[in-house]
C-alpha cells in the first residue's frame, strides 16, 4: 500500500488534501481503512457545521466495531460525500479517491500533520 | 516479561498458512486466529452461495472413554448422552449445581464406550477441569485431547462435492449431526457432517500434524467449485443470521437452558441423577409460571449496526437487551439477537429500537432464525 505524496496525514488514520477552491478534502487511509474491515455505516458532519481538530465528529462503522471519526483540521465543513453515505463500501475500495469523506475551510494553520513518508513510518513503526 | 503481561497466544498448526494468505489475525480465547483473510463479506457470501474453509483448532476436545462414559456424561451434562447412537452427535449443554449454564457442547459418540466433547475455546479448561471432577466414582477417564486434534470446517452448498473428491467415505450416507472416521486428502480424520454456519457442510479432526496438508488438498479439490479461506468475523456473521447461540454472548453461567429458550436440551427422564437437575426443574417451572425474556431477532430498518450490552427499547422503557449484533450481508441490513420481554417478543411487535448510543433506531421484531437454508 502506499500513501500518496501530495496529502497530509494525522495520527489518526485521516488524510488532507491541499486546499482547493477553499476548502481541502479529508478521508481515512487506506491502513485505517484495511484495519476497520468492511465498511458499513459512516455518519458524516453537516455541511456548517464546525469541527476542531482531533475532536470526534462522525462514525465509521465495521461488521466488527464503531469507531470515532476525527477532523484532522478545524474549520467549516463545506461538502460532504453523499456517495460513501449511500455506499460505505467505497471507503474500503478507494480510500483516497472515491472514498473521501468530507471538505473543510481550514481555520488558521494546522498542526503536527505528518507527510507521506512520514505516516508511512509512523505506521510501520 | 512481567507477570502482568499477557500470555503469549497459542498458535494452530495452520499458523504459517494463514500468515502466508495474508490473514488479519486476532487474539481469540487466549488463541491467535484467523479474523479474516480479505473482505469479511465476500468470505460470508462464499459460505452461503459456494464454500468456505475454516481453521477451528482453538476448540477444546475432550475424551470420555470407559464402561461408565455414558453414566458419567448422563450426570456431568443436561442431556441424555446414553441416548445417542454410536457414530452420531447431538447438542448439548454442560450446567453448575445452580442452573447456570456452564457451555454448551457437541457431543460425538465414537464409539460404545468412547465420546468426544467439543467445548468452545474460552470454557475448554472449566468444561475439562467439571467433567474431571464430575467423573469421581465413575469407571470411566477424562482426557484432554486439546492437543491432539486439529479441527477444519468446510461449510456451503458445494461442500459434498470438494470433499467428495479427497475421500472414499460414505458422505452420502453421513447424516447431519453424524460422524464417522475415515481417510480425508490420505490422512486419518473423524468426518463429522456438523457445524455453525447455517449451511451443510462438515468438521474434520485431525492430526495436527496433518492439518496443513489438508488444507493445501481441500483448497486445491474446491478451487473450481470457489472454496475460499474463512476466518472468524464471517463466522460469526454466518451463525448470527442462522439464529445460533454463541457462549458469552446468548448463553452465560447467569442464565439456565429454560432462560435462554433452550430448555429441550435438559432431559429430566434420563436415568439417575445429574448436576443441576433441582435446579433446573425449578427453572422450567418458574419459565412456565412467568414466561422469562425471550430471545428474539431484530432487523434494522436503518443502517446502524446494533451491538451486544445495546438497550432494546420500547415507548422510552428499556425491555431488553442485545446479545450479538452485525450487518448482515444476506439481509443487507444490519441485524441483532436480543432477550426482550415476552410482551414485546411476538413477530411483528411494533415500536421496538435499540438504544444506538443514545439514538433510538427502530427495528423488526422477528422469529429466528434469519436465515434458513433450500433443502
Amino acid at each position: 500500500m502506499s500513501n500518496p505524496q501530495q496529502l497530509s496525514y494525522s495520527k489518526e488514520h485521516e488524510w488532507l488534501s491541499a486546499a482547493e477552491g477553499g476548502a481541502s478534502t479529508v478521508g481515512i487511509t487506506e491502513h485505517a481503512a484495511n484495519a476497520l474491515g468492511d465498511v458499513v455505516f459512516v455518519q458524516l458532519p453537516e455541511v456548517g457545521a464546525e469541527v476542531t481538530a482531533g475532536e470526534s465528529c462522525g462514525e465509521l462503522e465495521s461488521t466488527k466495531s464503531v469507531s470515532e471519526l476525527y477532523s484532522p483540521v478545524s474549520g467549516e465543513i463545506t461538502e460532504v460525500n453523499q456517495d460513501v453515505v449511500d455506499d460505505p463500501s467505497l471507503v474500503n475500495s478507494e480510500p483516497f479517491e472515491g472514498g473521501w469523506l468530507f471538505k473543510v475551510r481550514v481555520a488558521g494553520q494546522p498542526a503536527d500533520l505528518l507527510t507521506a513518508d512520514e505516516y508511512t513510518a509512523y505506521i510501520a513503526g | 516479561m512481567s507477570s502482568t503481561d499477557a500470555p503469549t497466544p497459542r498458535r494452530t498448526a495452520l499458523d504459517a498458512l494463514h500468515r502466508s494468505l495474508g490473514a488479519t489475525m486476532t487474539d481469540f480465547a487466549g488463541w491467535d486466529m484467523p479474523l479474516r483473510y480479505g473482505s469479511e463479506r465476500d468470505e460470508h457470501q462464499a459460505v452461503r452461495t459456494r464454500a468456505g474453509l475454516f481453521d477451528l483448532s482453538h476448540m477444546g476436545e475432550i475424551t470420555v472413554t470407559g464402561p461408565d462414559a455414558a453414566a458419567l456424561l448422563n450426570h456431568a451434562l443436561v442431556g441424555d448422552l446414553a441416548s445417542v447412537g454410536v457414530g452420531r452427535a447431538r447438542y448439548t449443554m454442560i450446567c453448575r449445581a445452580d442452573g447456570g449454564i456452564l457451555d454448551d457442547l457437541i457431543v460425538y459418540r465414537l464409539a460404545e464406550h468412547e465420546y468426544m466433547v467439543v467445548a468452545n475455546a474460552s470454557n475448554a479448561q472449566v468444561v475439562l477441569d467439571a467433567l474431571t471432577e464430575r467423573a469421581a466414582g465413575f469407571d470411566a477417564e477424562v482426557r484432554d485431547d486439546r492437543d491432539a486434534y486439529a479441527l477444519l470446517a468446510v461449510q456451503g452448498p458445494e461442500s459434498p462435492g470438494i470433499l467428495k473428491a479427497v475421500t472414499d467415505a460414505d458422505l452420502d450416507g453421513l447424516k447431519y449431526y453424524a460422524g464417522l472416521p475415515g481417510t480425508v486428502a490420505g490422512v486419518p480424520a473423524l468426518i463429522a457432517r456438523t457445524g455453525y454456519t447455517g449451511e451443510d457442510g462438515f468438521e474434520l479432526f485431525v492430526k495436527p500434524e496433518h492439518a496443513p496438508q489438508l488444507w493445501e488438498a481441500l483448497m486445491a479439490a474446491g478451487a473450481d467449485a470457489g472454496l475460499v479461506p474463512c476466518g472468524l468475523s464471517c463466522r460469526d456473521t454466518l451463525r448470527l443470521e442462522a439464529g445460533m447461540p454463541l457462549y458469552g454472548h446468548e448463553l452465560t453461567t447467569e442464565l439456565t437452558p429454560f432462560d435462554a429458550g433452550l430448555g429441550r436440551v435438559v432431559k429430566f427422564g434420563k436415568e439417575g441423577d445429574f448436576v443441576g437437575r433441582e435446579a433446573l426443574t425449578k427453572a422450567a417451572e418458574r419459565a412456565e409460571a412467568q414466561p422469562p425474556r425471550v430471545l428474539v431477532g431484530l432487523i434494522a430498518e436503518g443502517r446502524r449496526v446494533p451491538r451486544a450490552g445495546y438497550a432494546v427499547v420500547a415507548d422510552g422503557k428499556v425491555i431488553g437487551e442485545v446479545t450479538s449484533g452485525a450487518p448482515s450481508p444476506t439481509l443487507g441490513r444490519p441485524l441483532a439477537i436480543a432477550y426482550v420481554d415476552a410482551a414485546h417478543a411476538a413477530p411483528g411487535s411494533t415500536g421496538v429500537g435499540v438504544d444506538i448510543r443514545g439514538s433510538h433506531e427502530p427495528y423488526e421484531v422477528v422469529a429466528l432464525p434469519f436465515y434458513k437454508r433450500a433443502k
